[in-house]
């Protein structure tokens, strides 16, 4: 038996696989609109661009290190109580992005209020724990977690695009529809402020992606 | 009709299929089952024989709304005159006043939703129907006459596109779409949809907004102060208001403030078989009994409001009659109806009480009892299947 057939062909930084990690929460596999996760955060901090863009990057902070962590760790868990090992990192991640948030934005910290600590419970990360970073290696898992935070994220902006625009007229936190218009009759539409509204505008992006991305329809 | 015939039948060979025009042969079916009887039969098997279909039943439904809209349209004048103190104008300055400013709200909802309809039809190559006839009366009916059009147009956008063709056009919707887009403006753009100012045009002749000096509160607004006394437009207080607001001498939503010619178009509907008269009857009912039991705590005085008044104030009448009977939305089976339009009649009036900020529970009942209709189906077909187990094991 030859030493050297034992030796591992080295998968490149960016193989195929690697980029789909990246890739495919974006669009084929997003963890809103595909997998329906996360939708309570989707609808409770997409009033204004700015919370969203806060709580898309505090996400992406979090589950990329819970996703190292877990990833670095898999072989130490013990499966019987590894949830609330990863709930223990998570929780740790989670108080170190509110601190932060609370040092340097506190006004968008006061605004996401109670949504920064649920970010714990975001069923994003855990499903991503659970389902990838617990059977992976760490760079792969990392990828895996920016993929899915930016899937996550960009979802969260343009519903808070959409609702900041015709909700108040604003796009992070500046007037863009002029007083000119308003003098014209013109009228916020106040049931973007709600959440149903949210709702809604997750439910019109997720008919417009299947529309364009056919193999994501059900056969029923 | 000749003219309509030969026209339709010169452009005809453009639409079908292989011509150069096949994508929007929904868009000619329409126009031409619109006009003439459609020319195709069934081809298989027992049908039944019966001249009834989707168009007639829409405009009957549209004929039977015919008294509510030119009653509005007479009181959106004459709520106006009597705002500016000109209460003896000429009945026809008061008709022509009001159809100015009814009608283009009319043509906007018609024009926005008929547009999406063909829109969607095309796109999705199935033919269009004559749902949205009666959606489109039904939009500015129960508007008040103070709204923007864009905000027509908006709101019939959303209704129709987010009600109805999201689930699959006409037949298929949850809610009821005129309903929606009330409930999209409500919430929407609270300021014009509710409150003392939207339900009387007060343009005076020079073009200025009349400030003060009237008072434009619905009575149903007035009966959080007090369950006797009600002024109208003048600020004069109404000796009879039951009557009054039966006649619909009232402010209020277009279509929504006469009673009388809302019971016209009831025995319109109920005569002709289109409209369920158990949802009415139970509607009303439920109505009664609500306000029964809060005349019987009466702590405030809209608890005092008597129960025949409740009746005739507000859109009650003409939500249980054309909203709660659409049959897309209501329940299905006979017993269901019966629960169904009880639990919107008690919504209704609890909403109203309860919760001065939403005067109109009429829209949110029904808009809840929508949701809850296929439920109640359920479980009444549920019912009647372990009743009829029953009877086999006895037998048996």
């Amino acid at each position: 038996m030859s030493e050297t057939a034992e030796v591992k062909v080295k998968e490149p930084l960016f193989s195929k696989k690697n980029k789909k990690l990246l890739t495919d929460p974006l669009n084929d596999d997003n963890p809103i609109t595909i997998q329906v996760l996360g939708i309570c955060s989707a609808l409770a901090i997409t009033v204004q661009v700015k919370q969203a863009f806060v709580m898309a990057l505090s996400v992406l902070v979090v589950m990329i290190f819970s996703n190292l962590i877990v990833s670095l760790m898999r072989n130490l868990i013990p499966s019987r109580v590894r949830i609330i090992v990863q709930l223990v990192i998570v929780a740790a991640l989670v108080i170190l992005v509110d601190q932060v948030l609370k040092a340097f934005v506190y006004d968008v910290s006061k605004q996401l209020s109670v949504f920064v600590g649920l970010i714990i419970t975001n069923c994003i990360i855990m499903g991503r724990l659970e389902a990838f970073a617990l059977a992976n290696k760490p760079f792969p898992s990392i990828l895996d977690a920016i993929g899915n935070a930016a899937g996550y994220g960009w979802i969260l902006i343009v519903v808070a695009v959409f609702r900041e625009f015709f909700g108040s007229g604003k796009l992070w936190g500046i007037q863009v529809i002029p007083q000119s218009f308003y003098d014209f009759g013109y009228f916020n539409n106040g049931l973007m402020i709600l959440p149903p509204m949210a709702l809604i505008t997750v439910g019109i992006i997720i008919w417009v992606q299947r529309s364009r991305n056919t193999k994501l329809i059900e056969s029923n | 009709m000749n003219i309509f015939r030969k026209l339709l039948d010169s452009v005809k060979p453009n639409f079908e299929k292989g011509g150069k025009l096949e994508k929007f042969y929904p868009a000619y079916d329409a126009f031409e089952t619109f006009l003439f009887v459609p020319g195709h039969t069934a081809n298989t098997g027992a049908h039944i024989r019966d001249a009834i279909d989707l168009k007639r039943t829409m405009i009957t439904v549209v004929i039977a709304m015919i008294p509510a809209l030119l009653f509005g349209i007479w009181n959106t004048g004459y709520q106006h005159f009597l705002a500016l103190g000109q209460p003896d104008t000429a009945f026809m300055d008061m008709i022509a006043f009001g159809a100015m400013k009814v009608l283009p709200i009319v043509i906007v909802s018609y024009a926005v939703g008929l547009g999406v309809e063909f829109v969607f039809g095309i796109i999705n190559g199935h033919s269009i129907n004559e749902g949205f006839l009666v959606t489109g009366m039904l939009i500015p009916l129960c508007l008040p006459v103070g709204i923007p059009l864009w905000m027509v147009a908006v709101a019939t956008l959303f209704a129709v596109v987010i009600g109805k063709e999201v689930f699959g056009g006409t037949g298929m919707n949850i809610l009821n779409v005129a309903l929606t887009a009330r409930a999209f403006l409500f919430f929407a753009y609270p300021t014009l949809m509710s409150g003392d100012k939207v339900w009387i045009d007060t343009t005076t002749a020079a073009g200025e907004t009349l400030a003060d000096g009237y008072t434009g509160a619905t009575l149903l607004a007035q009966s959080t102060e007090s369950a006797t006394n009600y002024v109208n437009a003048a600020g004069v207080q109404f000796t009879d208001v039951f009557s009054a607001a039966f006649m619909g001498t009232i402010p209020g939503s277009i279509g929504e403030t006469s009673v009388l010619a809302i019971l016209i178009g009831a025995a319109i509907l109920i005569y002709t078989g289109i409209g369920s008269w158990r949802i009415m009857l139970s509607g009303v009912i439920g109505g009664l009994v609500m306000s029964l039991i809060f005349n019987a705590f009466a702590v405030n005085p809209f608890m005092e409001v008597p129960a025949i008044n409740q009746l005739v104030f507000g859109g009650f009448a003409f939500g249980i009659v054309f909203m709660a009977t659409d049959p897309v939305t209501a329940a299905q089976t006979t017993r269901g109806k019966w629960i169904y339009g009880f639990l919107i009649g008690i919504f209704a009036i609890m909403i109203r009480v309860f919760n001065p900020a939403y005067p109109e529970g009429v829209m949110l009942a029904i808009l809840f009892m929508n949701v809850m209709a296929p439920l109640i189906d359920h479980y009444v077909i549920r019912g009647n299947v372990s009743k009829r187990l029953k009877r086999v094991k006895v037998a048996a």
